[in-house]
């Protein structure tokens, strides 16, 4: 990320969203496709808890400077990865490299000073400290934060301001400059988890890492937040993030990996996705093609009629997804565990 | 009257003095690590111990000078707080806890047991390690002094005067260190260590770091409590003193610079004005006897500092310094 990250016009810059998608466009869709410039390249990684297997990856590359959108159902193990690529976990076997730095057997602090920066599915916002605190915490490589050094302010002085200013910068970004000397643990859910994501900028990171960055955001603020994402990929930077909503994965990721029971089990443009009979399997469970008996299939049809004129009804042509779902049963819903599909 | 003007004179000379001192180290340090950092110690007497048995032993069974004694029993804490930190600081905090209370109590055990003897004395302990220390006083320590109703002997007087400069000295330390960089990511592992990590901290060098720090200031509060005494008995450090250094961290208010210190002088206040009260309002009659004997005065003050906490933890939970924003947080 630039160290200035004031507002350019978008015509002044290259467009990098454009360029990955592009990148990435003629790959074939199968899982463990090589990708042109790779960012995190993760090989034959596998985490087991007792008998269960929670990932087991063979392949798996993130292209640099797009936005990769990680989905599966509950259980699946997005966040169990999430945790292994951050050095929060630790796997049984298996090899992943940054940049071709190998990130195996990092503990977390070394994994984020090479620039790999996650949030966390349930906010971790440090409720006593202040909002401005927060962020400072975010600067690296700082002068104050070794014991000797804090004692002499000297040292660290000019070094806090820097950071200030552009921790101010940043929260002004994020709207939440009015806030900065409020306590964080007063700010509502969607508030913090953009102060987790503007700490998280601090760092000036290579990779963001985002697990659920929409969780328990309210609608209004869902649209700010995914326009934040996406500035993050503006900036350069690869953003990989896990997600229930179809919707959102489709807005804005460049690629989409779909995980399912630990195992990827599609890779592709988020286009490609819904019309896999892989993923479509995960999300609905493997039997929906099962023989239906006659009074089934007179009730699915019916729901389906319905939801065809329900679709009709909205303006907006109907992507993949929803086709598929309307076409489905109703489960698709509970399928993807209940998520909200604000629209 | 008189008896209460008596009361308060010596409760104020309780409140000033060494004992005051030895808490307000302790809960300093205590402070550190609980109220800044978020880790349970529950054995900061142990510190304490280490730091007056290591004047005492080092000079009166090895002949050592005084200063080479502070220096023995500092090391010594911090030998032991790199020793309980190492295995359960990757831990959760409950296990630091878990061996720190056991480590306090193990040690005493051990420091009076009949094997450590040689060294400690066993239950009797040591005496006779501080003249080199006294002898340093600027005046006259065999004469007695008054000061605002209190009579303090020369000795006494030296150790509480050098004792609140290092209370002073803590406390500056610790205002300096809590406002810069290094006391923000103290306070951030408080509030959630995890975050900390993920933003590029070694969140164990920092809980160390901290580890040791407190233990130095109650290796201080327990030196100065030897020297205060002129002895060092193992049962002297009994936990509970680290219960009490909690009541006055949480009476004065945590994660401030000032609260483990007025904590520490209040709490030793409210005890000795208690008791001296009680007593008077004994033996004049005024309280009877069948009521309440003078017996049961020594027990009957914590009792009254038990519902003076609970009072204020109703009233004003965040303590005397605290900020009530800050408390109510953790409510959410």
């Amino acid at each position: 990320m630039p160290a200035d990250p004031s507002p350019v016009p978008p015509a002044d810059r290259p467009a990098p969203a454009r360029l990955a998608q592009a990148a990435l466009a003629d790959l074939p869709w199968q899982v463990g496709v090589a990708k042109p410039d790779p960012a995190l390249v993760v090989d034959g990684v596998t985490r087991t808890f007792g008998g269960l297997t929670a990932v087991s990856v063979d392949h798996l590359e993130i292209q640099r400077g797009g936005i990769t959108g990680l989905i599966g159902p509950n259980g699946a193990g997005k966040t169990t990865l999430f945790n292994l690529l951050t050095g929060f976990d630790q796997p049984d076997t298996g090899t992943w490299t940054f940049d071709g730095q190998s990130l195996g057997k990092l503990s977390p602090h070394k994994v984020a000073r090479l620039g790999v920066v996650r949030t966390f599915q349930l906010t971790k916002a440090l409720s006593r400290l202040t909002v401005m605190q927060n962020m400072l915490l975010g600067a690296q490589d700082q002068n104050g934060e070794s014991f000797l050094k804090a004692l002499v302010p000297g040292t660290w002085r000019r070094q806090e301001t820097a950071n200030t200013e552009r921790a101010m910068e940043l929260l002004t970004r994020f709207k939440l400059d009015a806030k900065k000397d409020d306590f964080a643990g007063i700010l509502s859910g969607g508030q913090r988890k953009l102060l987790e994501m503007a700490r998280a900028l601090m760092s000036d990171p290579k990779v963001v890492m985002l697990d659920e960055p929409r969780a328990g955001v309210n609608p209004a603020l869902t649209q700010s937040l995914l326009g934040h994402v996406k500035d993050l990929r503006e900036d350069g930077m690869t953003v990989v993030f896990v997600e229930h909503d179809m919707d959102v994965v489709r807005d804005i990721s460049d690629w989409v990996v779909v995980m399912a029971a630990g195992k990827i089990i599609a890779e592709g443009p988020p286009e490609s996705i819904s019309q896999n009979k892989d993923v479509v399997d995960a999300y609905l469970g493997a039997h929906h093609d099962a023989p239906l008996t006659n009074e089934e299939e007179d009730r699915v049809l019916a729901e389906a009629e319905a939801a065809i004129a329900r679709e009709e009804g909205v303006p907006t042509g109907a992507s993949p997804a929803e086709t598929l779902s309307s076409e489905r049963t109703g489960s698709h819903r509970s399928a993807t565990d209940g998520t909200d599909t604000t629209r | 009257m008189s008896d209460l003007l008596d009361a308060l004179a010596i409760a104020l000379k309780s409140g000033l003095g060494f004992q005051a001192i030895f808490f307000a180290l302790l809960a300093i340090g205590i402070n550190v690590h609980f109220g800044y950092t978020g880790l349970l110690n529950f054995g900061q007497i142990a510190f304490a111990m280490l730091g007056g048995f290591g004047i005492a032993i080092s000079v009166s069974k090895w002949g050592m000078p005084f200063w080479v004694g502070v220096v023995v029993g500092i090391v010594a804490a911090i030998v032991l707080a790199l020793l309980l930190g190492l295995p359960t600081l990757r831990l959760r905090a409950d296990y630091l806890a878990i061996v720190t209370i056991a480590t306090a109590e193990g040690l005493r055990l051990l420091f009076r047991s009949v094997s450590a003897t040689p060294v400690t004395n066993g239950t009797r302990g040591l005496s006779a390690f501080n003249q080199s220390f006294i002898a340093l006083a600027p005046w006259d320590t065999q004469r007695r002094y008054a000061i605002l109703g209190t009579s303090w002997s020369g000795g006494e007087l030296w150790v509480a005067t050098v004792g609140w400069i290092l209370v002073a000295l803590a406390s500056l330390l610790v205002y300096q260190l809590m406002r810069s960089p290094w006391g923000r990511v103290l306070k951030a592992i408080r509030e959630d260590e995890d975050a900390v990590r993920a933003l590029g901290k070694n969140v164990y060098s920092y809980k160390m770091q901290a580890l040791v720090l407190g233990a130095v200031f109650g290796a201080l509060g327990g030196m100065v409590y030897a020297v205060g005494t002129g002895s060092a008995i193992p049962d002297q450090y009994q936990n509970a003193n680290t219960f009490l250094a909690y009541a006055a961290l949480i009476l004065g208010g945590a994660a401030r610079v000032l609260g483990p210190v007025v904590g520490s002088i209040i709490l030793l206040f409210i005890l000795q004005f208690a008791d001296t009260g009680l007593r008077s309002l004994i033996s004049n009659g005024i309280i009877p006897d069948t009521l309440l004997s003078s017996t049961d005065v020594a027990q009957i003050r914590f009792v009254l500092v038990g519902i003076g906490l609970m009072l204020l933890l109703v009233f004003r939970p965040q303590g005397i310094f605290g900020d009530r924003r800050e408390v109510m947080l953790d409510a959410r």
